[in-house]
């Protein structure tokens, strides 16, 4: 008994992102489901979540063959999915989202729902007040409020769609126990990620997809290695960083102060030189967002100033600091990068220097294919950037960086990439370094960080509650800073 | 065009006859009587028979200010704007036309070449206003566009009845006749006017080319499509959007010049004759696309000639042409959406089948 797919097939014009899958996940187990970017993880998963329909295949839930036309069905079936961003209503309060998709009526009974949610978030170690705005919760909070509402909903099959990214240390330690728990009880849990310790530590057995198909099954344990050797062909090495030598001072912040949601009273200054990689680590929305556009010029400040390559640019406006070769790369690449719709060419042609009134298609077609090759995206100079993945888009929004470029600053270069784009990405980044460059990238992913910063601002509750040199420092280190506790009981007082 | 593919035609087309008898029928009439008088009475029956030029002129001048204010719209939609206050920018062409016709004194050339461009300039300025409304003051373009419709038409009806009235009469009419000099040039003994269809088929030329091969379209394209990535890209955002309502104003305007110094000859209250909300729907029907606007909006000037003739012949009354437009039009975008919706299932299956 359990959930089985047999043969899905699930195509989006020429791309055959799921390639006639099969797979069992046992009822009780927890089953991970690990791949590259574009291996049709997340299209399975959205097939199995009846948000797309499959062109052909069957899926049986113990024993019984099920129709998926809506994510309405599955919830019926007894599949919940938790989506990457968890679906909140961020108006509204706990409780009304958490009653928000529960079925029929005209009913609400927000007393009845309350005490059942109390008594799902008590057994499983979650608590958050229920009449608090959904807002005010933090992502790792929104997660587990979706996971008992789908719990309340009945799910006997539960999909995680990398749960893992954007939260703290302490919620996933509190999600991976909760999913064992729910596992023992008979709930099938299934893991999407394309980290390596969390379903080490986490899964039971694991499939391993790759170009749309199953490449490989196994019972965990399973050596590391061997699950990389499945997911790529071979195991992928860790490229030692090439050292070059810093210039003149490019970025110069000085006194900035910061006021996101927790206002704070500190001042941030940072000072970056030509050729120099920054990396902003912190919990999410602990102010190097903010930062990132303070530097950016997305941002005003209140106080301070912001200097780049010798130039005040206090107070002046975004495209002055896209004058001066500044740029910011965000971490929303369909929202706040591209441009829904509009091909790769179009694309080019909107970021590229030949500034003539009409447009010389053929020569920009030309072009476009030329960095469609050069960058490796998978995909055409015809295609929408919509229908590329997450890892092409971030080569197209590389691929786009302008020639002369002095400060470079970015949200989450690789998040959702997997392991090979990853390491190009940075590969192109830190080339850059050589004509200059300077780099600021947040990031939630320690390894990232260490690997590749030559420093690291530690931000938490919207101050920079440490400076570390990359080189020298270690993931226990920036994590205890991360949490806001330091060996120095000076900075970490005034941070509870 | 490449999207409007002619299959997906067929069911569209099928729709709305469907619906426009089954109109009819309930209106109490055979379907059939309605829709040759509508033809009969825009192009005449059968269609451009000799001897019916003045109809035919016409329903081309009704044409002509659709066209121009279509045409306007696919730039600001593109650049995803929903310009409502389109009627206002009509009237404020038409009265700003209306101001030179009857103040300035001119050689004839001169004075048509003059009211066309203030009837531009009116219509620009309105179409301006609209976009500093939306991009400096945060008033959504919607309801901007409606209150200045509201505004223009009261200004309208204000200066017929006012500074502009004719001489001992203070009626709601319209005002005197323009003088000759100001009229829009017309083949004899009708309204058509050879400049005003060359201004309007310019005018979609234009704009196909617009979005077709220049990086300004490209741009207004990027910012409609999403204005946030456009303005990180370092596209001026709220230059390109004051650009799209300026240039859709300014078309507007020849609309409401062609109106006024064309077709009624005089400033009339309900000068933009509700060609605005008109060619808003036929935008939607053409999806944007500029060539499908120059037919779309024929049909429509059609129906909007044709269908004065109901009550006439029909004892039907001519709000029926009305209702048939907006039925028409609630079909179609009916039949349209689900032809997509076919197509679109066609293609998932056909990809489907491939592999099996």
């Amino acid at each position: 008994m359990g959930l089985e797919l047999r043969n899905i097939h699930k195509h989006f014009g020429p791309v055959r992102a799921n390639d006639g899958i099969s797979i069992t996940v046992e009822t009780g187990t927890l089953h991970g489901l690990l791949g590259e970017n574009g291996a049709g993880k997340s299209t399975l998963m959205k097939v199995l979540s009846g948000f797309h329909s499959a062109d052909s295949g069957e899926i049986v839930l113990d024993g019984k063959k099920i129709k998926l036309a809506s994510p309405d069905d599955a919830i019926e079936a007894g599949i919940g999915m938790l989506h990457q961003d968890p679906l909140v209503f961020l108006p509204f309060s706990v409780i009304d989202n958490f009653v928000l998709g529960s079925p029929g009526g005209w009913r609400l009974d927000r007393r009845q729902a309350t005490a059942e949610m109390q008594e799902l978030c008590d057994r499983y170690g979650f608590s958050f007040d229920p009449h608090t705005p959904s807002r005010l919760l933090t992502v790792g909070e929104r997660q587990q409020l979706e996971i008992v509402r789908l719990l309340w909903l009945g799910a006997r099959v539960l999909i995680l769609d990398e749960p893992t990214t954007g939260i703290s240390a302490d919620q996933r330690a509190k999600l991976f126990a909760a999913l064992k728990s729910l596992s023992k009880e008979g709930m099938s849990v299934i893991f999407v990620s394309h980290k390596l310790e969390e379903v080490a530590d986490l899964c039971e057995r694991v499939t391993v997809m790759k170009r749309g198909k199953v490449v490989g099954e196994a019972d965990m344990p399973v050596p590391p290695e061997r699950l990389v050797e499945m997911m790529f062909g071979q195991a992928v090495q860790i490229r030692d960083r090439k050292e070059v030598a810093h210039g003149k001072s490019r970025l110069t912040v000085d006194s900035v102060r910061m006021a996101t949601g927790l206002l704070s009273e500190e001042s941030t200054s940072l000072e970056v030189n030509a050729g120099e990689v920054i990396g902003l680590a912190g919990m999410e929305g602990s102010g190097q967002d903010t930062f990132l556009r303070i530097c950016s010029g997305m941002r005003s400040l209140k106080q301070g100033s912001v200097t780049v390559a010798g130039k005040d640019l206090t107070g002046k406006h975004y495209r002055d600091f896209l004058a001066a070769d500044v740029k910011y790369l965000p971490a929303g690449r369909l929202e706040e990068g591209l441009i829904e719709g509009l091909t790769i060419t179009e694309h080019f042609v909107l970021s590229g220097e030949d500034r003539s009134f009409f447009i010389d298609w053929a020569q920009a077609r030309n072009r476009a294919v030329e960095q469609v090759d050069h960058f490796a995206i998978k995909g055409t100079e015809a295609s929408t950037v919509e229908s590329l993945s997450g890892g092409n888009q971030q080569r197209l929004l590389l691929a786009m960086l302008p020639h002369e470029l002095s400060v470079l600053l970015m949200e989450h270069p690789t998040r959702g990439l997997d392991i090979e784009s990853a390491d190009w990405v940075w590969e192109q980044l830190l080339a850059r370094r050589e004509d200059g460059t300077s780099i600021v990238f947040a990031s939630a992913d320690l390894d990232e960080l260490l690997r590749y910063s030559d420093r690291i601002l530690v931000f938490f509750s919207g101050r920079v509650i440490g400076e570390l040199d990359a080189s020298s420092t270690n993931v226990d280190e920036i994590g205890l800073l991360i949490g806001g506790r330091s060996a120095n009981p000076e900075l970490s007082e005034g941070s509870q | 065009m490449s999207s409007y593919r002619l299959t997906n035609l067929v069911l569209p087309i099928s729709v709305v006859v469907a619906s426009a008898v089954g109109l009819l029928v309930l209106a109490g009439t055979n379907p059939w009587d309605p829709l040759q008088l509508i033809v009969e009475g825009s192009i005449g029956w059968p269609p451009f028979e000799a001897g019916k030029s003045a109809k035919v002129g016409d329903t081309v001048m009704v044409w002509v200010p659709i066209a121009l204010a279509s045409a306007g719209l696919i730039v600001t939609f593109n650049a995803g704007m929903w310009n409502i206050g389109i009627e206002g920018q009509i009237i404020m062409g038409a009265i700003a036309a209306a101001f030179v016709a009857r103040e300035v004194s001119a050689p004839r050339p001169l004075l048509v070449l003059l009211t066309i461009l203030a009837g531009a300039v009116g219509g620009l300025l309105w179409g301006l206003l609209v976009g500093v409304l939306r991009t400096a003051g945060g008033v959504n373009e919607i309801f901007g566009g409606l209150g200045l419709d509201f505004v223009a038409i009261s200004f309208t009806t204000y200066l017929i009845i006012d500074p502009w009235a004719r001489t001992g009469v203070a009626s709601t009419s319209g005002t005197d006749i323009f003088p000759d000099a100001a009229l829009l040039p017309s083949s004899s003994g009708t309204r058509l006017s050879l400049l005003a269809i060359a201004i309007a088929l310019l005018a979609i030329g234009g704009v196909w080319i617009l979005f077709r091969g220049t990086l300004y379209g490209l741009k207004l394209k990027a910012v409609g499509a999403n204005l946030r990535s456009s303005f990180l890209m370092g596209i001026p955002t709220n230059r390109y959007l004051l650009g799209a309502f300026m240039i859709c104003g300014a078309l507007a305007g020849i609309g409401g010049t062609v109106q006024a110094t064309g077709f009624h000859f005089k400033l009339i209250p309900a000068i933009s004759g509700g060609y605005g909300f008109l060619a808003i729907l036929v935008v939607l029907l053409a999806r944007y696309q500029a060539f499908w606007v120059i037919p779309i909006s024929f049909f429509f000037a059609m129906i909007a000639v044709g269908s004065s003739q109901l009550d006439l012949r029909l004892d039907l009354n001519s709000a029926l042409g009305g209702v048939l437009q907006g039925v028409l039009v609630l079909s179609a975008m009916f039949g349209l959406g689900w032809a997509a919706y076919r197509t679109k299932r066609q293609l998932q299956e056909a990809s489907g089948g491939d592999s099996g």
